[in-house]
């Protein structure tokens, strides 16, 4: 148990529990004896960690597991159908093995395919636009025993838009290490402010502005400094960072490279999502030709700067892209968020100074360097520089990313991925926010509707109810519980959409969500609670005739619904 | 270096305080009291799990027990919005468990009680979930009884054993997250860090057994060290016109004991004053058995369990103008309310077939037309009608119910004051 560069054991504990989940689909009790001996920590505290993370079994599952995505884009494009059509091939049930042990099924969240839904995982391979007649021909190859390689679909990279008005930033020709040889021609204070002057703020959802960030960590005099890329990509319906790490995997690890060259770090780590773990390989093998090129490892480029990046896996866990969960998780432990009495920057990784940026940032960050803050800066609007990645799915003709520059219309977008019937948006995911029709002239940049990626259209057929039972599960199944407002804030809410949606609930108690919504948002510990109801708010908001439609006049019982239980027993007794 | 003194401002007004102090002993000092759950001593980092401190800080919501003052830090303690805010997350806290503090022995010696009563807490907004959360009697020493368990990251963080390692962890996550406890650590403990920890613990969650009900319940031990004003209860309304007419009031106890009743009655020599004011129609108290006219009030003891239970609610609901719910198990199902987390089928059987109290040749399940038919749940009343007040406690304080009912009723404007308020 020991090939990991950074030492201290404790923190390697989700690799180990790693090693033994994919040697045979689950953990053990010998093996969490053998942990807790070697780590010298209890067993229970082992356990709490493993339950914390979705993909972590704690029980023998069959040689396949498949993992279903149930977002709400899946749902639209038939992850009903593909769920009974994967219990009939396999015999399994949702939740469980067959009895041949060959397959067990679960649902999972989003796992950002949401260009090419339904979409699975298959031990951790991607299966994609999946129908029922592909799922029988899946399964009956793997019931014969082939090859699961033979069949896994390549990820398609549907990169519709360059700012093909202006000219991309992002998606421009890429020049292998154009951005750290520019990088190191200047001093890093030099590079601070550069990135200030671009105007760069993050692309994670938070749009902090990026040079200050790394003002802070490099004002710090800490020897041991850390650069983390987020790229946990959770939030439903968005892809562009899967897009990216395949795509141009190297100007993220460039742009990694010229944080810590800015900041005074001497070691990177990407954070990537056990659903992207079939991008693993393709980030190794860009990280491994960079040392080759003497673009990683001591004395890059002839200069006296040391950089070294290695690739970490998440396990699961939507609330681990929260960066201070996400430390957490790095550490080998449960993912929940710290409380914040230090920043990242202050104490972060390990209680060292850590920049925490998003994949996106990363390449930004890049382009800048190749191409001077100016480049990046001029374009946008005012308050809000440079381009936006888009990942679009859901009702319109062309889902996949969209390089826009800040600043066009909602409609604009919606023209550009063909989108005629609009009803709903969900905008900048579940966490975000609801547009309709009256929004379609707004502005997508910080001043008018700040965006972080996430856009999922649906039409007039869908049904608005479904989409929030669907939001809500979702934040329901990834609330960390550490705190009392999401934790129970979520599933109480959880339980009145239900009400709602039946048609059992008065117009007030509808309302009434909107002050339950506030409560979450201003008492919740970290961004998932205090967005976690947004769209809640939004729908009841944006569609007043749909609720009061359902609401019931007043209060009723169904007397009959609680007599059943009584008549059901002294009936077949 | 002398600590640097900061200027703050706590609910406008200005006071000093030493840089890097935390808030809540800043406040406390001040004499401003921030109710709080979670934390139990300054600890790095402050475990920022409940939420019951929330205030707001230069306009921002925020955990005081995770925040140190700093100069031109301007706090909001009692804003009706922030006080809101706490009183929400109290009860969200009593929704999610299965608190019955009649029967818990932590009660009177337990936090989230306390600041029930602190807030005036009568009955949830939420209601309550009711599911079935399995209690851990393995160990020979500790109960771990997750119904009460607030999830407060304490145990957690504190209890360890002599090598330094964890005797409780949490386990799952989100709705499911429980704290699971290392049987074989747990071992490690001595006898008096088991008490410890017991102590620790902010509610009835960890059970020394054997050695926790050595006090009385009710006692309110956390009254004898109390500091700090208490938050008055705004939930009365003193709207009720004053026109001298004797008052027409019915009563009637459903799924109860008769205990809040009996509480009725405990005002001794104060009813033959209340019988000046009021004329009692519909009640146990006079024996009339049905409604001979329309009243001002209607009292319910009890929730709903039965189709009659249903039956009497609803009339209730058309023949009283106010309608207040007494007592636990009317304002949110109480005692009988324990049958919720099971199955109706386990609780037919158990109190009818299987329980050693059933004679042999007697075991059957009641069934006839003429007898009420079981709910599948305990219901509180207000999930049935409309109510107006709740007057809280098992049984509730003779004298929080007579103020209660004299304010509803002629707007007499007594505050119930902290001491009144019990939930056991
Ligand atoms: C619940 C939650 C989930 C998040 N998920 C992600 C994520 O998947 N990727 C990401 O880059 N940032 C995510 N963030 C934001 C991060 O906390 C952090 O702000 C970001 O990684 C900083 O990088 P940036 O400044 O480059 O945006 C999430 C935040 C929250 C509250
Ligand atoms: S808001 Fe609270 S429960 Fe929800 S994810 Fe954040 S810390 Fe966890
Ligand atoms: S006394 Fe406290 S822990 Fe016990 S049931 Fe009441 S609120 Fe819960
Ligand atoms: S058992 Fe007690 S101390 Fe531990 S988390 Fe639950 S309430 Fe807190
Ligand atoms: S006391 Fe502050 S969060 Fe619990």
């Amino acid at each position: 148990m020991k090939y990991y560069s950074v030492k201290n054991e404790r923190t390697q504990l989700l690799n180990y529990l790693w090693d033994f989940q994919k040697e045979k689909g689950y953990i053990s009790d010998s093996d969490i004896r053998a942990l807790s001996k070697e780590l010298g920590i209890s067993r229970i505290e082992i356990e709490g960690v493993i339950s914390f993370y979705h993909f972590f079994k704690r029980k023998p599952v069959g040689k396949y597991t498949i993992y279903l995505n149930n977002s709400m884009i899946s749902e639209i494009k038939g992850f009903r159908k593909i769920k009974k059509a994967l219990e009939k091939e396999t015999g399994a049930v949702f939740g469980g093995t067959d009895p041949t042990g060959t397959f067990s099924l679960f649902e999972t969240s989003c796992i950002g395919l949401s260009d090419q839904e339904p979409a699975a995982l298959i031990n951790f391979r991607p299966f994609t636009g999946l129908t029922p007649e592909k799922i029988k021909k899946i399964i009956s190859h793997l019931k014969s025993g082939g090859n699961i390689d033979k069949i896994k679909d390549e990820v398609k990279d549907f990169v519709r838009y360059k700012n093909d008005k202006g000219e991309p930033v992002i998606f421009g020709e890429y020049k292998e290490g154009e951005a750290v040889l520019n990088t190191v021609k200047k001093r890093p204070d030099e590079i601070i402010a550069e990135i200030k002057e671009s105007g760069l703020s993050g692309r994670g959802g938070a749009f902090f502005p990026t040079g200050l960030k790394w003002e802070f960590a490099k004002r710090n005099g800490s020897l041991q400094k850390y650069i983390i890329c987020n790229a946990d990509e959770g939030e439903p319906g968005t892809f562009k960072d899967r897009v990216l790490l395949n795509q141009i995997p190297g100007l993220v690890l460039e742009g990694m490279i010229t944080a810590g060259y800015a900041i005074g770090a001497t070691k990177g780590i990407i954070y990537l999502r056990a659903e992207y773990f079939f991008l693993k390989e393709k980030i190794k093998q860009t990280i491994n030709r960079f040392y080759e090129i003497g673009l990683l490892g001591q004395n890059i480029l002839g200069k006296n700067f040391d950089f070294d990046i290695e690739v970490m896996s998440g396990a699961g866990a939507y609330v681990c892209g929260e960066e201070t969960s996400l430390i957490e998780s790095l550490e080998g432990k449960r993912g929940g968020p710290r409380t914040k009495v230090y920043f990242p920057v202050e104490k972060g990784y390990l209680e060292k100074p850590t920049v925490v940026n998003n994949v996106e940032t990363f390449t930004a960050v890049a382009r800048i360097m190749e191409k001077g803050s100016d480049f990046f800066g001029k374009k946008g609007t005012d308050k809000t520089k440079g381009t936006k990645l888009l990942s679009i799915s859901g009702d319109c003709k062309k889902p996949g990313i969209y390089e826009i520059e800040w600043g066009i219309t909602v409609k604009e977008m919606l023209d550009l991925c063909e989108a005629s019937d609009v009803n709903y948006i969900q905008f900048s995911g579940p966490s975000g926010t609801v547009l309709t029709e009256k929004d379609f002239n707004r502005k997508i940049c910080g001043e008018d509707l700040i965006c972080g990626g996430s856009i999922m259209i649906f039409n007039s057929k869908r049904d608005v109810f479904d989409i929030l039972t669907n939001f809500s599960n979702f934040f329901i199944a990834e609330s960390c519980g550490l705190c009392t407002p999401c934790r129970a804030g979520n599933y109480l809410i959880g339980k009145r959409l239900e009400k709602i949606k039946n048609g059992e609930a008065t117009f007030e108690e509808i309302e009434e969500l909107k002050s339950w919504a506030k409560v979450l948002r201003d008492t919740s510990r970290c961004g998932l609670g205090k967005t976690s109801t947004n769209f809640i708010v939004d729908t009841v908001n944006k569609f007043p005739e749909l609720f009061k439609k359902k609401a019931l006049k007043e209060k009723e019982f169904n007397l009959e619904a609680a007599l059943n239980d009584y008549y059901d027993y002294v009936k077949n007794n | 270096m002398d600590p640097r003194t900061v200027k703050i401002k706590i609910d406008g007004k200005e006071f000093d305080a030493i840089e890097g102090q935390s808030l809540i002993e800043a406040a406390k000092n001040n004499g401003f009291y921030i109710p709080t759950l979670c934390h139990f001593k300054e600890i790095y980092p402050p475990l920022g799990t409940c939420r019951v401190c929330t205030v707001n800080i230069n306009g921002k919501p925020d955990t005081a027990c995770t925040r140190k003052v700093f100069d031109g830090m301007n706090v909001e303690v009692n804003t009706p919005e922030v006080l809101d805010n706490r009183k929400a997350i109290v009860e969200m806290l009593f929704a999610e468990g299965n608190h019955y503090c009649p029967a818990c022995a932590k009660s009177g010696d337990c936090e989230l009680q306390r600041k029930g009563y602190e807030m005036g807490i009568s009955s949830s907004r939420f209601p309550h979930l009711f599911e079935e959360r399995p209690r851990d009697f393995k160990d020979d020493r500790i109960f771990l009884e997750h119904n009460r368990c607030i999830l407060c990251k304490r145990c957690v963080h504190e209890v360890k054993t002599n090598n330094g390692e964890n005797v409780f962890y949490f386990q799952n996550r989100g709705h499911n997250m429980r704290v699971g406890m290392d049987y074989e650590k747990a071992k490690e403990l001595t006898d008096e860090q088991v008490l410890d920890a017991a102590k620790l613990c902010p509610v009835g969650a960890i059970i020394a057994k054997g050695k926790c009900t050595a006090k009385p319940f009710g006692d309110r031990k956390f009254d004898i060290d109390k500091q700090i004003k208490w938050i008055p209860s705004e939930d009365l309304k003193l709207d009720i016109p004053k026109d001298g007419k004797k008052k027409i009031v019915a009563t009637t106890s459903l799924a109860g004991c008769f205990g809040c009743h009996m509480s009725l009655l405990d005002i001794d020599l104060g009813i033959l004053d209340i019988l000046e004011l009021v004329e009692f129609n519909k009640s146990p108290l006079t024996d009339i058995k049905n409604f001979t006219k329309q009243c001002d009030i209607g009292i319910i003891e009890g929730g709903v369990a039965n189709s009659e239970n249903f039956e009497v609610l609803k009339e209730f609901r058309k023949k009283c103008k106010i309608v207040v719910a007494l007592g636990e198990c009317s304002v949110w199902g109480g005692m009988p309310a324990m049958r919720n987390t099971l199955p109706l089928k386990d609780c037919l059987e158990e109190a009818y077939l299987n329980s050693i109290s059933s004679e042999n040749d007697e075991k059957v399940i009641p069934y006839h037309e003429d007898i009420p038919k079981l709910l599948n749940k305990v219901y509180a009343v207000s999930d049935i009608i409309k109510i107006d007040y709740f007057i809280p406690g098992c049984p509730p304080n003779a004298d929080h119910i007579w103020k209660a009912v004299k304010n509803i009723l002629f707007g007499a404007g007594e505050k119930v004051a902290y001491e009144e308020f019990k939930y056991d």
